[in-house]
C-alpha cells in the first residue's frame, strides 16, 4: 500500500485541523450524548412525574439528552418489551425489570458491581431476595429500583379482626414501635380465617396463577420450609414440609372465598375496598384506592407483617430493578443516571410520590417518615417497609435457581398444588404431579 | 392499459438490453407483480420472516445456544400439561366453530327473510360483536363473569339460584371461554352465509316449490349445496383463527383454573415469554401448523374440484 502525500492533501489537512482547533466548544444539551430509558408505568397517579423530574434534573446537570418511555406492565407489555429488546439487541439503554427478568436476561445485561458496591456502602445492605434475583456468580446484573418494589404483606381491617377474630392488629404492630407479634402464628392466622369466614368477612387470599396469589401462597410455603427445588436445582418437593404446607392449606382454603382459584391481581383489592374482606395480602395500593373510593374502609386498614410458620416469618417481597443492556451505546451515562436515582434524596422523592407504595431495597432507607405519617388511620403504613426487620423478605419459588424458580412462579405451581389438594386430590398425587412439572422446568 | 402504454415506449427504444427490459415491463404479470410488491414486502416482513424465525427458534435449546432439532417437540410430547392443552384447544376450536356455524346459519336465514328495507339495521346490529376488538368485549364479559361480583350471578340470585363459578370451575370456565368466542365469531358466519344466501338463484326455490319440496327439502337440496363452498371456506378460516385464539382466554381466565382453559397461544405465551423458554413456546405455537395445513389442503382441494366440475 502506498501513501501519496500531495500538496493538495497537505493543504486540506492543515485547513481542517485549523478549523477544528479554532472552533469554540459549545456545551450543548447533548454534550454527553443521549440515552433512552424504559421505566415501569406506575399505578399511582403522579408517581411517574416525580421520576421524570428527577431524570430531568440529572440530565440538565450532566448535559445528557434523555428520552423516557413509561411502559405499562398491564398485558405484560413491559415483559414483551424486555424480551423483544434482548432478542433484537437494540432498544432502551436502561430498562425497568420485574423480579425474574434480570436473571432471565443475564447474558444481555451490563454488570453493575461498581454501582452496587458504592450504593451498598452508602445506603446499607440489600436483603437476600434482592441478592438472589439481582446477582449471579458474584456479578450484579441490575440495580434494585425503588419504583415498583413492594412487600405484599397483610392489610387487615382493624374493626373486623378485633370483632370477629379477637385480634388487635394495631396493638400487635404498633405505629412507631417494634412489633409485639410473637403470638401471630399460622395457627392464630387459621383461627382468625375461620372466625372471619363464619362472620361473612373471609380473609381474601387468591389461589390463581397471577402474582398476588403466587406471592401469598409462596410466603406461607416458606413458613413451612416447603421448598419445591433447592438452591442447587434438586427437586425437593417430596418432603414432609411440603405435605405439612398442603395439609395447612387444605384447612385454610375452606375459609377463603369459594371463588379464590379464579382470582386475579385485582380481585383482592376489590375484596378489601368493597368492605367484604377482613384481610388481604397486598401493597398499600388497595388501601390508597379505598382512601379515595371507600374512606370508611380505608380508615380501618392496617398494614402489618405476616404470621409466623414453623420455619420462620416470611413476607412476600417483589423488587423491581433497573438494568442496563450490554448493547447500550452510552453505558457511562446510564450508570450515572441509575446511581443518581438511587441516592437517598431521589429515593425519598419517589416513595413520597407513590404514597408510600414504592420500597427502596437498601436497609438504611426503610424508615422514611412517609410510612409513619401515612393516614388514615395514622401509622397505617408504619410497618409496611419492614422497618424492624421483623420478617424475612422472600419470593415464592426461592431458593430454586432463578431460571427454574421463574417457571415455578409463572406457572403458579404452588397455588395449583393447593387447589388440587383442596379439591380432593391426595397429597401424594399432588406432589407427584408437581414433581413431574418440576422435571420439565430443568431444561437448559 | 398498461400494455399499450409500455408497448409504445418499447418501440421507441431500440437498444438490445433496454428492449428486453421493456419487453419484461410490457407483460401484464410484471405490472401486476410490481403493483403487489408493497403488499408482498409487508407479508414477507411481518408474516414470512417471523414464521421462518419461529421455526428456527423451535429448533434451539432453552438458552438458544444449541441446535436440538425436534428435541423441543419430543420434550413436549412427554408433558402431561401439553396434552391437556392439545385436548382443550381441540374442544375449544371445534365446539366454538360448530356453534358459530349453526348460529350463523340460522341467523342468516332470519335476516335474509327480513324485508330489505329494515335489513340493513339488523345486519349492522348483529355485526357489532364481531366489530368490537375482542380484548375489549372480553373485558366486559369478564365483569359479567367476575368471581365475586358477577352480574349473571346477581340475576340468578334474584331467582334463588346459587352462584355459578363461571371462571373458577374448570368446566364452567371452558364453557365461558367458548361462549364468548361464539358470541364474537358468530356474526362473521352470519354475514358470510347471508351473502351466500343472496346469491342462490330464486328460480331454484321456485322450481323446488313447484315440485312440492318441503321447507327442510329446500334447505337440504337447494340451499346447502349452493352454499357448500362458502361453508367450507368459512369453517376452515374460522377453525384456523379459533385454534390460534389468544385474547379471549388470556383476558377471561388466563388459562386457569388449573390450566383447564389454556389453548396453544396462551400456553405458548406462558411458557415462552413468561417462563423464559422462548424455543419451547415457539414449538407449542407451531404444533398445530402441519395439522391445520393438511386440513386446509383437503378442504381447498375439494373446493377447487367442485369449482372445476361446475
Amino acid at each position: 500500500m502506498t501513501h501519496n502525500v500531495t500538496r493538495r492533501r497537505v493543504t486540506k489537512t492543515a485547513l481542517a485541523s485549523t478549523a477544528l482547533v479554532g472552533m469554540p466548544f459549545v456545551h450543548g444539551a447533548r454534550a454527553a450524548g443521549s440515552i433512552s430509558v424504559g421505566f415501569w408505568d406506575h399505578w399511582v397517579p403522579g408517581a411517574n412525574k416525580a421520576t421524570t423530574e428527577l431524570v430531568n434534573e440529572w440530565a440538565a446537570k450532566e448535559k445528557v439528552e434523555v428520552k423516557i418511555d413509561y411502559i405499562t406492565s398491564q398485558g405484560n407489555k413491559l415483559l414483551l418489551t424486555i424480551a423483544a429488546e434482548a432478542q433484537a439487541k437494540s432498544g432502551h439503554d436502561i430498562i425497568a425489570m420485574a423480579t425474574w427478568d434480570p436473571a432471565d436476561k443475564a447474558d444481555a445485561l451490563e454488570p453493575v458491581n461498581d454501582i452496587m458496591d458504592a450504593l451498598i456502602k452508602q445506603n446499607g445492605t440489600v436483603n437476600g431476595t434482592v441478592e438472589y434475583l439481582g446477582k449471579q456468580g458474584g456479578k450484579w446484573l441490575a440495580v434494585p429500583a425503588t419504583v415498583g418494589s413492594q412487600i405484599k404483606g397483610p392489610c387487615s381491617r382493624i374493626d373486623l379482626m378485633k370483632k370477629h377474630a379477637g385480634i388487635d392488629v394495631q396493638a400487635m404492630y404498633p405505629a412507631g414501635s417494634p412489633p409485639k407479634a410473637d403470638d401471630w402464628t399460622y395457627d392464630t392466622f387459621l383461627k382468625a380465617a375461620e372466625a372471619c369466614h363464619k362472620a361473612g368477612h373471609s380473609i381474601g387470599i387468591g389461589l390463581g396463577t397471577t402474582s398476588d396469589s403466587v406471592d401469598s401462597v409462596g410466603a406461607i410455603f416458606h413458613g413451612f420450609g416447603a421448598d419445591l427445588v433447592d438452591a442447587k436445582g434438586n427437586i425437593t418437593v417430596k418432603s414432609d414440609n411440603v405435605r405439612q404446607a398442603l395439609d395447612y392449606f387444605k384447612r385454610l382454603v375452606a375459609f377463603l372465598p369459594p371463588d379464590a382459584p379464579a382470582w386475579d391481581d385485582a380481585s383482592n383489592n376489590k375484596w378489601l375496598v368493597s368492605g367484604r374482606g377482613a384481610m388481604i395480602m397486598n401493597p398499600p395500593s388497595a388501601w390508597a384506592v379505598a382512601k379515595r373510593d371507600a374512606p370508611q374502609v380505608a380508615e380501618q386498614c392496617w398494614t402489618h407483617g405476616m404470621a409466623k410458620g414453623p420455619k420462620g416469618r416470611f413476607g412476600p417481597f417483589l423488587p423491581f430493578f433497573w438494568g442496563i443492556w450490554n448493547f447500550s451505546k452510552n453505558k457511562a451515562a446510564a450508570k450515572s443516571l441509575v446511581t443518581f436515582l438511587s441516592q437517598p434524596s431521589s429515593v425519598e422523592k419517589m416513595v413520597v410520590a407513590s404514597g408510600g407504595y414504592d420500597l427502596p431495597s437498601f436497609s438504611k432507607l426503610t424508615t422514611l417518615p412517609v410510612w409513619a405519617n401515612a393516614e388514615p388511620p395514622k401509622g397505617t403504613l408504619y410497618h409496611y417497609a419492614n422497618p424492624h426487620d421483623h420478617q424475612t423478605l422472600s419470593i415464592a419459588a426461592a431458593p430454586a435457581p432463578p431460571k427454574i424458580a421463574q417457571q415455578i412462579y409463572r406457572q403458579g405451581v404452588q397455588t395449583k398444588m393447593v387447589v388440587r389438594h383442596f379439591q380432593g386430590e391426595s397429597a401424594e398425587k399432588t406432589i407427584a404431579w408437581a414433581a413431574s412439572e418440576l422435571e420439565g422446568f430443568m431444561r437448559t | 392499459m398498461a400494455d399499450i402504454a409500455v408497448s409504445r415506449a418499447g418501440t421507441v427504444n431500440g437498444a438490445g438490453g433496454r428492449t428486453s427490459l421493456h419487453r419484461l415491463m410490457q407483460r401484464k404479470s410484471t405490472v401486476a407483480f410490481l403493483m403487489a410488491l408493497p403488499l408482498i414486502t409487508v407479508i414477507v416482513l411481518l408474516v414470512v420472516y417471523p414464521a421462518i424465525y419461529s421455526l428456527h427458534l423451535a429448533t434451539l435449546n432453552k438458552s438458544m445456544e444449541r441446535f436440538v432439532g425436534f428435541g423441543n417437540f419430543t420434550f413436549l410430547f412427554g408433558r402431561e400439561t401439553f396434552w391437556l392443552v392439545v385436548k382443550q384447544s381441540c374442544i375449544f376450536a371445534i365446539t366454538a366453530v360448530v356453534f358459530k356455524a349453526l348460529i350463523g346459519f340460522v341467523v342468516a336465514h332470519f335476516v335474509h327473510n327480513i324485508p330489505s328495507k329494515g335489513q340493513r339495521k339488523w345486519r349492522g346490529m348483529l355485526l357489532v360483536p364481531w366489530v368490537i376488538p375482542p380484548a375489549m368485549s372480553t373485558l366486559a364479559w369478564l365483569w359479567l363473569f367476575d368471581p365475586s361480583y358477577s352480574a349473571f350471578n346477581w340475576i340468578l340470585a334474584l331467582f334463588g339460584i346459587d352462584p355459578v363459578p363461571w371462571t373458577g370451575d374448570a368446566y364452567w370456565a371452558r364453557f365461558s371461554v367458548i361462549l364468548v368466542n361464539i358470541w364474537i365469531g358468530a356474526p362473521f358466519f352470519m354475514i358470510m352465509y347471508l351473502a351466500a344466501l343472496k346469491s342462490v338463484p330464486e328460480q331454484l326455490y321456485e322450481a323446488a316449490a313447484i315440485d312440492g319440496a318441503t321447507w327442510w327439502q329446500r334447505i337440504w337440496y337447494v340451499t346447502l349445496p349452493m352454499m357448500r363452498n362458502i361453508i367450507a371456506i368459512t369453517t376452515l378460516f374460522s377453525l384456523i383463527v379459533t385454534f390460534a385464539n389468544f385474547d379471549i382466554v388470556r383476558v377471561l381466565t388466563a388459562g386457569g383454573p388449573l390450566d383447564h382453559t389454556h389453548v396453544f397461544a396462551t400456553w405458548a405465551f406462558r411458557v415462552g415469554i413468561e417462563g423464559g423458554d422462548i424455543p419451547l413456546g415457539a414449538s407449542v405455537s407451531l404444533f398445530m401448523v402441519p395439522i391445520l395445513a393438511v386440513a386446509a389442503w383437503f378442504i381447498l382441494r375439494d373446493i377447487t374440484k367442485r369449482g372445476n366440475e361446475a
